[in-house]
């Protein structure tokens, strides 16, 4: 399913950030995914929405391998992250390229500033200056600056739901990732939290591409360019927000955006 | 009715046959309550009531006098149990936060993990004094001698189950997302058991060493076997060395009063001794938790 993507303002449609090409996936026998086929474009944010059970969190921990934590499960198909077979890159560059942010904020039990400086840790050695810098970009870019500022080396935990779920933000994009994924980021969060995550979000395609799974249409319509429909394993329509949510193709979609059925 | 529905904590309150149930129930409840607690203070109440006074700085730094005569102390003991603990647990504590380790993060439900954890518990279960034989036969006899490597061995042997099971048991309550949070931010998944869940996973596991430790602590009869007790201070850890418990058992069995008396200060020592370690323990981790 490839949609026209060359009306969008500032983007090379030939140079997308993920395609994927007839893929299956497997937990043991059952089949969770079936012959998807999508491209998703760089510097703008794709939401993936359907009722739940439909497959799209599976599909989202294709893109990063995630799923090969869990045993039992098989995929066929392909992947490519720029033109290169996610299983020919390798999986901490892979995870360093493409970062996750979870439905429940995860912190680490550690500080602020461990929290943040994690993952660059795993990538090479950095001065304590450096890490410093990239502490503050990296709260910055997650709105979560002003807020913490003053007590990087409090516990992560200490901090609210909402400025957890940033701070898991800052972690991920700490390691300059060419793409973010994030899976119902908000779903925890009450409306204040969600509204400044989606502002941020707005703000972060300007340097990656984002891929964010939402069982909330209206966050979808509110956040994405482009959106993905889910169903029991299917990606039933791919397409611009504004054709999704106000002339869909496919009845299916049509039914599940006027609520008739979830 | 209102005059039933004035309900205190105390009174079970209901129709005919189930109010009697309940305050049998409750009865019986708290009188298992009283008999246990009563037995607890009676055994402390007799150890300070007889053992109170044989306690000054004579039985803290002496050795023991001549057989019978009053004025020694249990000094060497009291040296002899620490060097005990500590050998046993540099043999326990590595070997049983490791196969814990081995057990949650990396074993998985292959066959051999179950068999290990199987083993590990019934491990647990087995008498202490088994492996004081198991040692006896291995250390002991070879090398002629009864020694503090012996006792520290076999007191090592029991708390290696110990600490895997609690390391384990620690491990697994760490919530599995921050698990994944370290593995999308690519690290590999030793680095992501070193780095993120040992620490988160570090109170638990200390307090698990000092439970062991307290266990091991009061175990007499392997030490039967193995360190034999001695009367003077060690002076070499391959020769028998005097514990705490062989020194209670000793004077608890001999016919002197002096050594009667010894023996309850001794065992009044060992429990406030313990007690005391918890509740260090306790506030000690309560410091910390109020850092966080």
């Amino acid at each position: 399913m490839r949609p026209n993507l060359t009306s969008i303002d500032g983007h090379d449609p030939s140079k997308p950030a993920f395609s994927v090409s007839n893929l299956n996936f497997y937990y043991g026998a059952n089949q969770a995914l079936h012959e998807i086929s999508l491209t998703i474009a760089d510097r703008i944010v794709t939401a993936l929405i359907g009722p739940s059970g439909c497959g799209k969190s599976t599909f989202l921990r294709t893109l990063n391998r995630m799923y090969e934590v869990v045993p039992n499960t098989r995929v066929t198909g392909s992947i490519l992250l720029r033109s290169k077979d996610l299983l020919s890159i390798d999986l901490t560059q892979l995870r360093h390229r493409v970062g996750m942010v979870f439905q429940s904020a995860n912190p680490f039990p550690k500080s602020i500033f461990d929290n943040v400086t994690y993952g660059p840790k795993i990538q090479g050695d950095f001065s304590r200056a450096e890490l410093s810098n990239l502490v503050e970009e990296s709260l910055r870019r997650a709105a979560l600056w002003d807020e913490v500022k003053d007590k990087l080396h409090k516990s992560a935990l200490s901090l609210s739901g909402g400025q957890q779920q940033r701070l898991c933000i800052a972690r991920a994009l700490a390691l300059k990732p060419e793409v973010l994924l994030l899976d119902e980021p908000c779903s925890a969060l009450d409306p204040i939290s969600t509204a400044k995550i989606e502002e941020l979000i707005v703000g972060l395609k300007d340097t990656c591409a984002i891929v964010i799974v939402t069982h909330n249409m209206q966050q979808a319509a509110r956040v994405a360019d482009f959106t993905g429909f889910f169903l029991m394993g299917k990606l039933i329509e791919f397409d611009r927000s504004t054709v999704i949510f106000e002339k869909p193709k496919r009845k299916e979609t049509e039914d599940y955006i006027t609520g008739r059925f979830g | 009715m209102a005059s039933e529905l004035k309900t205190s904590i105390h009174a079970p309150s209901g129709r005919g046959s189930r109010r009697w149930r309940g305050l049998v129930g409750f009865a019986f409840t708290g009188v298992a309550t009283l008999l246990s607690l009563g037995a607890l203070f009676s055994i402390l109440g007799y150890l300070i009531i007889h053992g109170i006074g044989a306690i000054d700085w004579n039985f803290l730094t002496k050795e023991p006098a001549a057989v019978g005569e009053a004025g020694g102390g249990i000094a060497p003991s009291l040296l002899g149990t620490a060097i005990l603990v500590t050998i046993s647990m540099i043999i326990g504590v590595p070997l049983g936060v490791g196969v814990g380790i081995y057990l949650s993060e990396i074993a998985g439900e292959t066959p051999f993990a179950r068999v290990a954890r199987v083993s590990i518990n019934t491990f647990i279960g087995v008498p202490s004094i088994i492996i004081g034989v198991f040692v006896y036969f291995i250390l002991v006899k070879p090398t002629n001698t009864f020694s503090a490597v012996a006792g520290g061995l076999a007191l090592g042997i029991i708390m290696i189950p110990i600490m895997a099971r609690t390391t384990e048991d620690v491990l697994r309550l760490v919530p599995n997302s921050i698990r994944e949070a370290g593995l999308a931010l690519g690290a590999p998944r030793w680095h992501v058991m070193l780095h993120v869940v040992l620490p988160a996973a570090r109170a638990g596991v200390i307090t698990g060493g000092i439970l062991a430790v307290a266990r091991v602590a009061g175990e007499t009869a392997p030490l039967i076997l193995t360190a034999l007790g001695n009367e003077y201070y060690p002076t070499s850890l391959f020769k028998p060395i005097d514990e705490i418990t062989l020194r209670i058992l000793k004077y608890a069995r001999g016919p002197y009063e002096v050594w009667h008396q010894q023996a309850y200060g001794a065992a009044l020592l060992l429990v406030f001794g313990v007690a005391a370690g918890s509740l260090l323990l306790r506030l000690s981790m309560r410091a910390q938790g109020a850092n966080r």
